[in-house]
């Protein structure tokens, strides 16, 4: 399954404000996404999973979805993990 | 008839209008077993959540900017999936979908509670999601700010910061609560904001919807159903204080001349160009610790420096008084102090943190240094927290050898005001926070709700102190500032003159009723509010004395 690993640039993590963006980025995209941070997998499209993961700036998470137009979904929700929100 | 009701007035305002009261929270759901069926349920879950998503996001819409964000993000709470699927299995499990939803939502929020800090306070958002929820499958009022078309007096059990953000000040005329104090975030919102509150109104929450009511923060009064005098009193009142309150942005000065410096109380730079548009003459309190929050490594000197001469420029020739690190209590600052404390107010926090680790204290005090020599700022540095004299002592010779020319201590603790004159002997000035002086003078949390009527700063036992401080200062010629909410309240702002205050500082929204009120006043009848407040035997006594003194009393 296509994968990308990404370290969270934005300076707050990913709390409320960058998590809203980066989910509705992964609703719209029709295939199901997950975000996995150690041990834990969340549906990326799920704002109250990806902020329970509790993600920092400088955390490695992972992720991974599969089906049409997975390798380009992935490339946009990395490059959107790597700008800082809050700069 | 005429029926007035009392409490703890914030400001200088007078309102007339229809109270509409703020539904309390929901009851917690009950447990019992759905008669509908699952599949009803669930259909009666997917229109709740869409139909609250949507009215969330149309709120949003309207309030625009950040508020928007933070809206968006609550709407998209309410669609998630990851709490629908958790709900739909609490349903096959014979749950309604109220009960449902409460579960699923408690479990999010125990686990947001868990991660701590930022999140956490995320928690507040979730509740009021569910509420809009469940408000909503139970065919209820949703709790939180009513709307209405035409302006209303909002009458609340107590504001919660989420209401406060929402409110529609061209709507609200006056906010009256029924618990709080004087400190509590209703009023501290209330004087940021300028609303016209009263708070801790015990009966209010009695009021039906569309009772008239004139709300009067001067005499911290509430009538109801007033009669046709009461009315005409108070728009005559309203018109008088209009008038008075009309004078020219201006340095802060009493009747005789005498100058009183009017000061503003900032936590980011951002705050900088409202205060010089309120006439501030300067910072009397700028908070660090709200720059480095969010970090969890020590931030550089660099860093530092750039975010100082970012606010120093904002006032070239103007006195900027900084606070170096207040970590501890309600303001954890991970890098500073970590350690779990079993009474944080009384822990290692403000001077006592930063001395555990010198290092960020030389950091911070060099970087003040650096943006002070390179910005026509004239820049101050105090540390927060001083109980003894010797600390005095080490704070100011560190801050001297580091450059910082001016160094002063904040008197919060009531062993620094007890011994008022040896601490001002060994440093600059000193700069009274009345919010934490007033918490260790009456051993009330400034957090709890339950406390909060002792949380007051016009309790002459706190007076008494802060009489210590400007007796010391005047005797050693030492500049004696206030930069708590009590510096805020226009009267009591006069009394903290008298007691030998040479300088207020405030929310820049304060300053202009303050400016106000000092200029009716003269240094000698300053001194007698005063001493009338000081042989009072409680707050509200305190204030009842300095009132009966003034020479109207609407």
């Amino acid at each position: 399954m296509p994968e990308r690993s990404v370290l969270i640039a934005s300076a707050h993590g990913l709390h409320a404000r960058p998590a809203a963006a980066f989910t509705q980025a992964a609703a719209k995209a029709g295939v199901p996404v997950q975000l996995t941070k150690g041990a834990k997998s969340v549906n990326a499209a799920s704002i109250l999973g990806v902020i329970s993961l509790g993600i920092e700036h400088g955390d490695e998470v992972v992720l991974s979805a599969e089906g049409e137009g997975a390798e380009d979904l992935l490339d946009e929700l990395t490059a959107l993990l790597s700008a800082d929100h809050d700069a | 008839m005429t029926r007035v009701l009392t409490g703890v007035g914030i400001g200088r305002g007078i309102a007339v209008g229809p109270a509409l009261r703020m539904p309390d929270p929901l009851p917690e759901p009950a447990s019992t077993p759905s008669t509908i069926g699952p599949d009803a349920e669930k259909e009666r879950l997917t229109g709740a959540l869409a139909a609250t998503a949507e009215d969330i996001r149309q709120r949003g819409e309207k309030a625009g900017g950040q508020a928007q964000a933070v809206l968006e993000a609550q709407a998209l709470m309410a669609d998630d999936p990851t709490l629908r699927s958790d709900a739909d299995s609490r349903v096959d499990n014979g749950a309604t979908a109220e009960r449902a939803v409460h579960e699923a939502f408690a479990g999010f929020r125990d686990m947001l509670v868990g991660l701590g800090g930022y999140m956490a306070e995320r928690a507040t958002d979730l509740d009021d999601v569910a509420q809009r929820v469940i408000a909503r499958l139970s065919g209820v009022a949703a709790p939180g700010v009513p709307t209405s078309e035409t302006p209303f007096v909002l009458v609340a059990r107590d504001l919660a910061p989420a209401d406060t953000a929402l409110l529609d000040l061209e709507r609200v005329l006056a906010v009256v609560t029924s618990e709080g104090g004087p400190t509590s975030h209703t009023a501290i919102l209330a004087r940021e904001k300028g609303i016209t509150a009263v708070v801790g109104v015990h009966g209010v929450l009695d009021l039906t919807d569309g009772t008239p009511v004139v709300v009067d923060a001067v005499a911290g009064s509430v009538a109801v159903d007033p009669d046709a005098e009461t009315l005409d009193r108070a728009s005559r009142a309203a018109e008088e204080r209009a008038k008075r309150a009309d004078v020219p942005v201006g340095p802060g000065a009493l009747a005789d001349g005498t100058p009183v410096p009017l000061l503003a109380n900032l936590g980011s730079a951002d705050g900088v160009e409202a205060a010089v548009a309120a006439g501030a003459e300067g910072v009397g309190l700028f908070r660090t610790e709200f720059l480095f929050l969010d970090a969890t490594t020590a931030p550089t000197v660099a860093q530092q420096y750039t975010q100082y001469a970012r606010l120093l420029r904002g006032f070239p020739g103007k006195k900027v008084v900084v606070r170096v690190l207040d970590a501890g209590a309600d303001k954890p600052l991970s890098f500073l102090n970590d350690a779990p404390e079993e009474n944080p107010a009384l822990g290692l926090r403000g001077i006592r943190a930063l001395r555990a680790t010198e290092q960020i204290l030389r950091d911070q005090l060099t970087a003040l240094a650096r943006a002070a020599s390179e910005t026509d700022a004239l820049v101050q540095v105090m540390a927060p927290m001083i109980a003894t004299v010797e600390e005095t002592r080490y704070f100011t010779a560190l801050a001297h050898e580091l450059g910082v020319p001016v160094a002063g201590v904040m008197v919060e603790v009531p062993s620094a005001a007890l011994l008022a004159d040896r601490v001002l002997g060994e440093t600059d000035f000193a700069s009274i926070g009345t919010n934490d002086l007033t918490q260790y003078t009456l051993a009330a949390d400034r957090l709890l709700g339950s406390v909060a009527a002792l949380q007051d700063p016009w309790h002459p036992a706190v007076l008494r102190l802060i009489r210590e401080v400007g007796r010391a200062g005047t005797a050693l010629g030492k500049p004696v500032g206030i930069c708590g909410e009590a510096a805020a309240d226009p009267l009591l702002a006069v009394v903290l003159v008298g007691l030998g205050a040479t300088s207020l500082s405030m929310s820049p929204s304060a300053i202009a009723d303050v400016r106000a009120e000092l200029l009716q006043h003269t240094r000698e009848q300053a001194g007698r509010l005063a001493e009338a407040a000081l042989s009072a035997e409680d707050g509200a006594a305190a204030r009842a004395a300095v009132r009966s003194l003034l020479p109207e009393s609407v």
